[in-house]
C-alpha cells in the first residue's frame, strides 16, 4: 500500500470489505457445535443461551443501531411465546408455523406500540416501554382462562417437518433447531446492518436531527426497525417456550427485559457479537457461581453485580470491546 | 430332584441379587428450591427441614449414603427450575428430584421426568392437580382444598359467620383456595358476598385498599389466602391497622396467614386469628415437640420451624423410604412409587399417608387460634380433623379429575 | 356517616399517605436525573439500605423510631457521597447505557450484600405506642400511622420547597437544572453542588425506605428492584428535575393507585400504568417538565 494514499485507500478498503465475513466470525459457531458434542449435560443451559442470544440480537437492532433504549422488550418475547403456545394447544402444534405466527404477532404489536411510543425519547420512552410490558403481564395473569395465569400452560409441539421430535430431555434436536434459527436470524440481522438501511440507522442514532434535515423520515425508519426487532424477539420467545414445553406469565417479566438489556450492554452494543458474548457470560455466571460457591447465599447476584460494575469502569465498550482492543493492538504490532 | 435344583437355583439367584443389592451405594438426589430472590426464606426453611431429617436419621439407610445436590430455582416461573432439573438428571445423574416451591416450577419439571422416569417428591407446591401431571410424582405438602373446605365449614357452623368476603392472591392456588372455601362455607349456609383478587404472588402489596373494600361490605368474616412467606405479616398488620376487629369482622384463613416464622413479627395483630392448617409448631404430639427441639438446637432458638420446614422434613423421610426400598439397587421410579404409594409416617404434623390413588397427601387438618402467652404468640389447637383427603380430587372437579400426562 | 363520604375520605387519606411515600423516595431520583442527566437505577438500593438501618436501630439498639429515621437519613446521605465521588462521577459524560449497567450492577450487589447481612426474610418493625391504633373521625377511622405519614410528608415537602425556592443553594440547584453550562459560567460549583444534592436525595430515599417498612410489609432485599418501576414512573410523569412536578405526579399516582385497587381489584395494578401511558403520550416531557 502506498503510504500517501493510505487513509483514503483504507477508507475505500473498509467500505468494500466491512460486510465480508471475517474468519473470526466462525468461532462462536464452532464453539456451539463443540458444546453439543462434548457437554451434552449442559445442552439445556446452552439452548437457553442460544435463545437469549437471539433475544439480545433483536434488542441490539434497536438499542445498538437505532439508539432506542427499551426496558420492555419482553412485550414481544412474551407475545411470541403465548402465540406459539396457544396455537399448539388449539390443534396447530407445528413448531415452524408457531415461529412464523409468533414473528407476525409480535411484529403487529411492535408496529402498533412503536408508532405511538417512538415519538418520545429517553426516560419517557424507557418508562413507556416498561409500562406496556407490565400491563401485558397483568393481562396474561387476569385472563387465566386462556393463558393459564401464573401456573401457565404445558403443551407439546408436533415434530419438525413431521420428522424430528423436539427432544425434551437431552435437548439434542432442540439444540440444533435453535442453533439453526439463531444462524438464520443472525444472517438476516447482519444483512440489514451492513445494508444502507443499517448505516442510516446509525446516522439516526448519532444525530436524529441532522438525519431529519437531510431528508430521512426518522420516525418511519425507527418504526420499521422496531417492527423487525419485535418480530425477531417474538421468534426468540416462541423458541424459548417450544424447547421448554410450557409457558408462564414470566415470559412478560420486567426482570427479563432488564436481564436481556444487561446481557446486551455487558457484551457490547452495536456490534452483533456483543449479544453472543453478553448472553453467554451472563447465563454462565448465573449458573456457575452457584455450582462452585453453593446456594447458601446469593453469590450469583453478587458476582453479576461485580462484573457489571467492573465492565463499566474498565471495559468501555462492553466485553466485546476488550477483544476488539486486543485485535487492534495485534494488528498494529503486525504493521 | 428337578424341583430341588430349581429351588436351589432360585435360592442362589436370590443370594446373588441380595449380595449385589446390599453393596454400599451412594444415592444422589437433586433438591430444587428458591435460594435467592423474593422467596429465598422459603427455600431456606425447606432445605433446613430436609437437612435436619438427614442429620437425625443418619443410620436409617444402613451402609448406603445419600448426597443431596442443591440448585436454585430463583424465580417462580418455571424455566430456571426446569433447566436445573434437566442438568441434575443428565449431568449429575441424580436418581430422584425433590424440593420444589411454587406450582409452575413443579409443573415445568413434569414433562421432563415423564421422559426420564425420574421419581419426584414435591415438598411444597400448592396447585391441586399437579400430581395428575406425572405418574412419577408424589406430594408431601398439602393442597388448598384440604384446609379451605374445613375452614369454610367451620366459619359457617361454629364462628357465626353468615356472610364473608374472600380475598386472595391472584394466582391458581389462590383461586383453588377460595373455591374450596366457598364450597365449604356456602355448603353450610353461608354467603360469600365479595371476592377480591389482591395482586400477584411475586410481591407483597399494600393490602389496605383491598381490606378497606372488604370493610365497606360489612361481612362477618374475612377469609384471606396469601402464599407462604412475606405476605402473612402484612395481612395481620393491615387487619389491625384498619381496626377491622372493632368493626366486627373476623379474620380467618388457611394457616399461611399465621406461618410460624412470621407469627412473632405480627405482634398483637395476630391474636384471635382462626386458621385451618396441617401444621403449626405448637402441636402437642411427642413427634412435634422432639422435632421443634431438634430444630431449635440446630438453627437457633430464634429460628422456629414452620410448615414449609416440615414439608422439607417429611419429604426427606419419603426420600429415605424410597431409598430403603431400593436397598442398593438403582432407585427407579417404579421402586420409588411402589414404596411411596400408601407410605405412612409419624410426622411432626401428625400421621400422614400418601394416597395410593392420587399420590397426594392425606393428613390431619387442625383448626387453631392464636393466643398470647407470656409475651409470646402461640397457636392453640381447637379441633382436629383426621386423615383429610383432597376434596377437589375426590369430587373430580375440573383438572383435578383428569389425567394430565 | 354517609357511605359516600366514607369512601371518598378512605381513598383520599390512604392515597395521600402512599403519595407522600412515593414523593419522598422519588424526589431524589428526579433531581439526580434532572441535574446531571444521570440514570440512577440504584436509587431504590439507597432507600432499601435506609430501611435496613432503621430496622436495625429500632429492633436491636432500641433507638426510638423517629430518631432512627433521622439517623438513617444522615447515615445513607453520608454513605452516598463516596459512591458519587468514586463511581458515578466517572460516568456523567458517558452514555446512558453505561449508567444503566453500572447502577444495575450496584442493585445486584446491594441485594446480595443485604442478604449476606440480614438474610432473605423481610425485617419487621414494632411501632411506638403513639403510632399504633387508629383515629376515629366519626364518618371513618384511619390508622394513626397513615395520618403520621401524611403530616411527616407534608412537613418534608414544605421544607424542600422552602429550601429550593428561598435559599441560595436552592436557587443554585434550580439554575443548574435549567442550564448547567450557564450556571457554571456564573461561578456555581456544579460538581460540589451535585455531590450535596445527590447526598440529600439518597438521604431522602433512606427516609422513605424507613417510613415505608410499616406499610409495605417489611423491608427485604428485593425492595431495590420491586419498587424501582414505580419510582421511575413518578419521575417520568412529573418531569425530570422538577420537584413540583414530582410532587403532583406522586399525588396523582398515589391516589389513583389506591382508588384503582379499591374500586377495581381485578385490574387494580393496571390502572396506574394506564394513567402513566396516557399522561406520557399527551405530555412526553412529563406534567411540568421542560420541553
Amino acid at each position: 500500500m502506498v503510504p500517501n494514499h493510505s487513509s483514503a485507500a483504507k477508507a475505500v478498503n473498509y467500505l468494500q470489505t466491512r460486510h465480508r465475513f471475517h474468519w473470526g466470525e466462525a468461532i462462536p459457531w464452532i464453539l456451539a457445535i463443540l458444546v453439543f458434542y462434548f457437554l451434552p449435560g449442559y445442552r439445556l443451559l446452552a439452548t437457553q443461551i442460544l435463545v437469549m442470544i437471539i433475544f439480545a440480537l433483536s434488542l441490539d437492532l434497536i438499542v445498538g443501531y437505532a439508539g432506542i433504549i427499551s426496558l420492555g422488550h419482553t412485550a414481544f418475547f412474551g407475545t411470541g411465546a403465548y402465540i406459539t403456545a396457544l396455537l399448539a394447544t388449539n390443534n396447530i402444534p407445528d413448531p415452524i408455523i408457531g415461529l412464523i405466527a409468533a414473528a407476525f404477532g409480535a411484529a403487529i404489536l411492535g408496529f402498533l406500540s412503536g408508532w405511538v411510543l417512538l415519538r418520545t425519547t429517553g426516560l419517557t420512552l424507557l418508562v413507556l416501554t416498561m409500562a406496556v410490558t407490565i400491563m401485558l403481564a397483568e393481562l396474561a395473569n387476569d385472563f387465566d382462562e386462556i393463558t393459564g395465569g401464573f401456573d401457565g400452560i404445558n403443551f407439546t409441539n408436533s415434530d419438525i417437518f413431521g420428522l424430528i421430535e423436539l427432544d425434551q430431555l437431552w435437548y439434542s434436536s432442540s439444540y440444533i433447531y435453535v442453533l439453526i434459527v439463531l444462524f438464520l436470524s443472525f444472517l438476516f440481522i447482519r444483512t440489514i446492518i451492513y445494508a444502507p438501511f443499517g448505516r442510516m440507522l446509525i446516522g439516526i442514532r448519532e444525530n436524529p436531527r441532522r438525519m431529519s434535515a437531510i431528508g430521512t423520515p426518522v420516525h418511519q425508519r425507527q418504526v420499521i426497525v422496531y417492527v423487525v426487532s419485535a418480530a425477531i424477539a417474538g421468534i426468540a420467545g416462541a423458541l424459548w417456550v417450544q424447547v421448554q414445553g410450557n409457558v408462564t406469565t414470566e415470559v412478560y417479566a420486567f426482570e427479563l427485559s432488564g436481564d436481556v438489556l444487561i446481557m446486551l450492554i455487558l457484551g457490547g452494543t452495536g456490534r452483533l457479537y456483543g449479544a453472543f458474548l453478553g448472553a453467554t457470560v451472563f447465563k454462565i455466571l448465573e449458573n456457575v457461581t452457584e455450582q462452585v460457591l453453593g446456594t447458601d447465599q446469593p453469590y450469583w447476584q453478587f458476582a453479576i453485580g461485580l462484573v457489571l460494575i467492573l465492565t463499566v469502569l474498565f471495559a468501555r465498550r462492553g466485553l466485546f470491546g476488550i477483544f476488539e482492543d486486543l485485535g487492534n493492538k495485534w494488528k498494529e504490532r503486525g504493521q | 430332584m428337578k424341583k430341588f435344583v430349581a429351588m436351589s437355583l432360585v435360592a442362589v439367584a436370590f443370594t446373588i441379587i441380595t449380595v449385589k443389592a446390599t453393596e454400599a451405594r451412594e444415592y444422589k438426589i437433586g433438591f430444587i428450591g428458591p435460594m435467592s430472590g423474593g422467596a429465598a426464606q422459603l427455600g431456606q426453611q425447606m432445605k433446613r427441614g430436609a437437612k435436619l431429617y438427614m442429620k437425625l436419621h443418619k443410620d436409617q439407610l444402613g451402609k448406603h449414603t445419600i448426597k443431596m445436590i442443591v440448585r436454585d430455582s430463583k424465580r417462580p416461573g418455571g424455566p430456571i427450575a426446569k433447566a436445573a432439573a434437566q442438568e441434575l438428571i443428565t449431568r449429575e445423574k441424580v436418581e430422584l428430584i425433590t424440593g420444589l416451591i411454587f406450582s409452575p416450577n413443579a409443573m415445568s419439571v413434569a414433562p421432563l421426568v415423564n421422559k426420564s422416569k425420574t421419581p419426584v417428591v414435591i415438598m411444597n407446591a400448592g396447585t391441586t392437580f399437579i400430581p395428575n401431571m406425572s405418574p412419577h410424582m408424589v406430594r408431601v405438602s398439602f393442597t388448598m382444598w384440604q384446609a379451605g373446605v374445613i375452614i369454610g365449614e367451620h366459619a359457617a357452623s361454629n364462628l357465626n359467620c353468615k356472610t364473608a368476603v374472600a380475598g386472595y392472591t391472584n394466582y391458581p392456588p389462590g383461586k383453588d383456595s377460595i373455591n374450596a372455601f366457598r364450597h365449604g362455607f356456602e355448603g353450610k349456609g353461608g354467603k360469600v358476598v365479595d371476592e377480591i383478587p389482591m395482586g400477584g404472588p411475586g410481591k407483597v402489596p399494600d393490602f389496605t385498599p383491598f381490606f378497606q373494600r372488604a370493610k365497606s361490605k360489612k361481612p362477618n368474616c374475612l377469609y384471606v389466602f396469601v402464599p407462604a412467606g412475606n405476605h402473612a405479616a402484612a395481612v395481620a398488620k393491615t387487619y389491625q391497622a384498619l381496626a377491622m376487629r372493632k368493626a366486627g369482622i373476623r379474620l380467618i384463613g388457611p394457616g399461611d396467614i399465621t406461618q410460624d416464622t412470621q407469627l412473632q413479627g405480627m405482634g398483637s395483630a395476630a391474636v384471635g386469628l382462626v386458621t385451618a392448617h396441617h401444621y403449626h409448631m405448637f402441636l402437642k404430639s411427642a413427634e412435634n415437640q422432639a422435632f421443634v427441639k431438634a430444630w431449635k438446637a440446630e438453627y437457633g432458638a430464634n429460628n422456629p420451624p414452620d410448615f414449609v420446614g416440615v414439608g422439607g422434613y417429611d419429604g426427606m423421610a419419603a426420600v429415605y423410604a424410597a431409598i430403603r426400598a431400593a436397598n442398593g439397587s438403582k432407585l427407579t421410579s417404579a421402586i420409588a412409587m411402589k414404596a411411596l404409594k400408601g407410605w405412612k409416617f409419624e410426622s411432626p404434623r401428625g400421621p400422614i399417608m400418601i394416597d395410593p390413588e392420587t399420590r397426594d397427601i392425606i393428613q390431619n387438618i387442625y383448626i387453631s387460634i392464636v393466643r398470647k402467652k407470656g409475651g409470646m404468640l402461640v397457636q392453640e389447637t381447637q379441633k382436629t380433623f383426621k386423615a383429610v383427603k383432597d376434596k377437589c380430587k375426590e369430587l373430580k372437579l375440573g383438572k383435578c379429575g383428569k389425567k394430565l400426562y | 356517616m354517609s357511605p359516600f363520604l366514607n369512601e371518598i375520605s378512605t381513598v383520599l387519606v390512604f392515597g395521600l399517605a402512599y403519595a407522600m411515600l412515593l414523593f419522598i423516595i422519588s424526589v431524589g431520583l428526579s433531581i439526580t436525573m434532572g441535574l446531571m442527566g444521570f440514570a440512577n437505577l440504584a436509587h431504590g438500593s439507597f432507600a432499601m439500605m435506609g430501611g435496613y438501618v432503621t430496622v436495625t436501630l429500632v429492633t436491636q439498639s432500641g433507638v426510638p423510631f423517629a430518631a432512627a429515621l433521622l439517623i438513617s437519613f444522615v447515615a445513607i446521605a453520608l454513605l452516598s457521597i463516596p459512591f458519587e465521588r468514586f463511581l458515578y462521577r466517572h460516568l456523567y459524560r458517558r452514555s446512558e447505557l453505561d449508567q444503566v449497567l453500572l447502577t444495575i450492577g450496584l442493585v445486584f450487589a446491594s441485594i446480595a450484600g443485604v442478604t449476606f447481612i440480614w438474610g432473605p426474610d423481610p425485617q419487621l418493625i414494632q411501632m411506638p405506642n403513639y403510632l399504633k391504633g387508629s383515629v376515629d373521625l366519626g364518618f371513618n377511622t384511619f390508622p394513626k400511622y397513615r395520618i403520621f405519614m401524611i403530616i411527616a410528608g407534608a412537613m418534608i415537602v414544605a421544607g424542600l420547597f422552602y429550601g429550593l425556592e428561598r435559599t441560595k443553594i436552592g436557587a443554585q440547584i434550580r439554575a443548574a437544572v435549567d442550564n448547567r453550562t450557564m450556571a457554571e459560567s456564573v461561578g456555581i460549583n456544579t460538581d460540589r453542588l451535585f455531590t450535596w444534592t445527590f447526598a440529600l436525595g439518597s438521604g431522602m430515599a433512606a427516609l422513605g425506605g424507613g417510613l415505608g417498612i410499616q406499610i409495605l410489609g417489611g423491608i427485604k432485599p428485593v425492595f431495590a428492584f420491586e419498587y424501582l418501576v414505580i419510582f421511575l414512573i413518578v419521575v417520568a410523569v412529573g418531569g425530570m428535575g422538577n420537584i413540583r412536578g414530582t410532587f403532583f405526579a406522586a399525588l396523582i399516582l398515589g391516589i389513583i393507585d389506591f382508588a384503582g385497587k379499591f374500586y377495581f381489584p381485578e385490574g387494580g395494578a393496571f390502572v396506574i400504568f394506564a394513567v402513566t401511558i396516557l399522561v406520557l403520550l399527551i405530555r412526553p416531557q412529563g406534567l411540568l417538565g421542560k420541553n
